[in-house]
């Protein structure tokens, strides 16, 4: 009692401050104290007792800090816990996906998951080889169709463009696709073929990669730009002043120092269009069987998959789920996996750019 | 000068009314630059006249074909679905904005330097996770989970009637779905105000700090006022992204034509994203070409939410002088 009076005394260098331990220690009594409440209110409620602890360390140190400190001191930890509470809350999602994945993945994540296709398969086994088929099919399509364009799009805006409207329009509306939303993509695809090859015939692999494509180009073309603006001007007129003309040095200089990056930008982008689902339920369609021919009939693909045995399981809804489960962990491996390798390339080989 | 002189005769031979062969190279790929290009513009184009000529049949059809042959009167049937669209989206973003504030600010000015990109990584890792693993962790786990929660809602603040109503028995209600959606949007909205925190005058900072202020209030003057503007663009973009997200609300909900505020029964509108997904693979006809004009209005909401957040990033990228 004497130090505290002391403190608001103001007689030390120390007045007026809350010792350093008070946070961790206010912590976990909270937690503790909540722990104890829950328990003997609700039963041990995990939820209960997270949200009581931050109740009440939010409560505690706001008096506490109020006390001691002042309220100016007392709002500044109030925003440190809020801002801090946000994060650990965002961390509750992205850890309850990915062990609930992983947890109920697993069971059906085995061989004949990778080797055998649902033709004529009804309840339990099958797998999901058509599906994973389909997608290598699909997004390998819909990459072999973005890359070049997205690629001269980007050559364009950080090579020729600079500056005109043109490069300012195109810009500006790149920016707008990629807020187009994977469903609107999915009926374009399918609008077109319908236009071209008549109603009834629309839905089939290229269809999906041309949905996909529409999804994939803009990601591309922003990564592209920024990495073609990070190679040094002085690479581009070293090489006109040897008289190399301008798409020499584009394609010679500019490209093979920038490539690294550029890998890692198309894998990122990859990425993020494989998982797609909306798209290539509208157009590349629902299958049971292996189909490897992306010009004709549907095509069964990972994500699809992964909805269709979700929400058209049989009368034992087990089997398609724990299917549905397997696809999701496998999904999300692959993702994850481009993920990793397209930030380990983009760190590996880094464009030197003297910064 | 003796160095000269074989050079200087060089530029009187070389006048050559034919290009040179290399130059024309040069010509074919600008024009294959500039030519992509204009293809992207060309796409959004046909992205937009595609949906035109193929809803089109069911725009300007007669309601007695629309209704036999399709799902009704169109202005009547897709009003439903468009605010269940809007609804979602704005449950989704009071949830998603205020916690992706928190988190941006976590990462750029309270977590020490070594751990920010670490942190920012795991952020961006939410991102990567494909919508139909969402949906299905949305509807098999989160639904049952918030069910308790939910139930003490729906007893204690009913009186307000968002919480009112018949409590749905399986928790897969819009509140469900916008949780999923504000999980979704998340990483998008925060690694925009991430950046634009980022960004705010250093000088202005140590300037408030020196004064006295605390953390907090910081960044209440210095930081948050310079980022307001991209606050706002950000949450568009969220925005953008929750109207159209279409398989972690077509997978959770089961919702129907009704408009309705509230969120715990099992009474919940749909989505135009989720009724074309739930309805597309048994469509035919004039139904397709329905749910196609049902696309083009969400196509529709989308771009101008878009282009409205886009042009508050470029207006303020051009008077930041930041980048």
């Amino acid at each position: 009692m004497t130090t505290l009076s002391q403190n608001l005394a103001g007689d030390q260098l120390t007045s007026g401050r809350l010792p350093k331990a008070t946070a961790p220690a206010l912590a976990a009594s909270s937690i503790l104290l909540s722990f104890a409440l829950s328990e003997l209110l609700t039963g041990g409620n995990t939820a209960v007792t997270a949200v009581g602890s931050f109740g009440l360390y939010l409560l505690i140190m706001e008096i506490a800090a109020r006390v001691v400190e002042g309220p100016r001191q007392a709002a500044d930890r109030r925003a440190t816990t809020l801002v801090a509470g946000a994060f650990l809350l965002a961390l509750i999602p992205l850890i309850s996906v990915t062990w609930e994945t992983v947890a109920k993945g697993l069971p059906r994540f085995d061989l004949n998951f990778f080797s055998m296709s649902m033709r004529s398969v009804v309840g339990s086994g099958g797998g999901a080889a058509h599906a994973i088929a389909g997608t290598l099919w699909v997004t390998g399509i819909a990459t072999a169709i973005s890359v070049p364009i997205g690629l001269l799009c980007a050559i364009f805006l950080a090579e020729y463009g600079a500056g005109s409207k043109l490069a300012k329009a195109i810009t500006f509306f790149v920016d707008v696709m990629t807020g187009i939303p994977s469903i609107v993509a999915g009926l374009f695809a399918y609008s077109l073929m319908t236009l071209l090859f008549g109603p009834g015939r629309a839905v089939f692999g290229l269809s999906g990669s041309i949905a996909l494509a529409v999804l994939m180009i803009p990601v591309v073309v922003r990564s592209c730009e920024e990495l073609l603006r990070l190679v040094p001007n002085e690479l581009r007129e070293a090489s006109y002043a040897l008289g190399v003309p301008k798409w020499l040095t584009v394609t010679r200089v500019v490209i093979p120092t920038a490539i690294s990056g550029i890998v890692s930008g198309v894998i990122l982008a990859i990425a993020r269009v494989i998982g797609e689902t909306a798209p290539l339920m509208i157009a590349a369609g629902f299958t049971a069987s292996m189909n490897n021919n992306p010009l004709a009939n549907p095509m069964m693909t990972l994500p699809v998959f992964v909805y269709d045995s979700y929400a058209n399981p049989g009368v034992d809804t087990q089997p398609y789920w724990d299917r549905a489960w397997a696809g999701a962990l496998t999904l999300i491996a692959i993702v994850m996996l481009l993920n990793l390798i397209g930030r380990l390339i983009a760190r590996r080989f880094a464009p030197k750019s003297g910064r | 000068m003796k160095i000269t002189s074989p050079t200087a005769t060089k530029p009187s031979a070389a006048p050559n009314p034919t290009p040179d062969p290399k130059r024309h190279g040069d010509r074919v790929f600008a024009g294959l630059a500039a030519g992509s290009g204009i293809f992207i513009l060309l796409i959004l184009a046909l992205v937009a006249s595609f949906l035109v000529v193929e809803g089109a049949p069911a725009l300007f059809a007669n309601p007695t074909d629309l209704a036999t042959k399709g799902y009704g009167e169109f202005a009547s049937w897709v009003a439903p679905y468009a605010f269940g669209t809007v609804w979602a989206a704005l449950l989704a973003l009071a949830m998603a904005v205020p916690v992706a504030i928190g988190i941006a600010l976590f990462i750029s000015h309270y977590a020490s330097r070594k751990l920010a990109q670490p942190l920012g990584y795991l952020i961006d890792l939410l991102a990567a996770v494909p919508s139909v693993v969402f949906g299905l962790w949305g509807s098999i786990v989160l639904a049952p989970a918030v069910r308790p929660f939910y139930d003490w809602l729906n007893t204690h603040l009913g009186f307000i009637p968002l919480f009112s109503g018949n409590l749905s028995g399986t928790g897969r209600t819009i509140l469900t779905a916008a949780i999923v959606l504000a999980t979704m949007v998340l990483p998008i909205i925060t690694s925009l105000c991430r950046e634009v925190f980022l960004q705010a005058p250093k000088l202005h900072e140590e300037a408030a700090l020196a004064l006295g202020a605390t953390r907090w209030e910081m960044i209440k003057m210095a930081v948050l006022p310079f980022a307001r503007p991209g606050i706002v663009a950000a949450v568009m973009l969220g925005l953008g992204r929750a109207l159209g997200e279409t398989m972690a609300v077509s997978m959770v909900l089961s919702g129907g034509a009704n408009i309705t505020f509230q969120v715990l029964t099992s009474e919940n509108p749909n989505t135009i994203a989720a009724a074309i997904a739930q309805g597309f693979p048994e469509a035919y006809g004039l139904k397709t070409n329905q749910l196609i004009a049902a696309g083009l209005v969400l196509f529709l909401i989308t771009l101008v939410v878009n282009m409205i957040a886009r042009a508050i990033v470029a207006r303020r990228a051009e008077y930041s002088g930041a980048n």
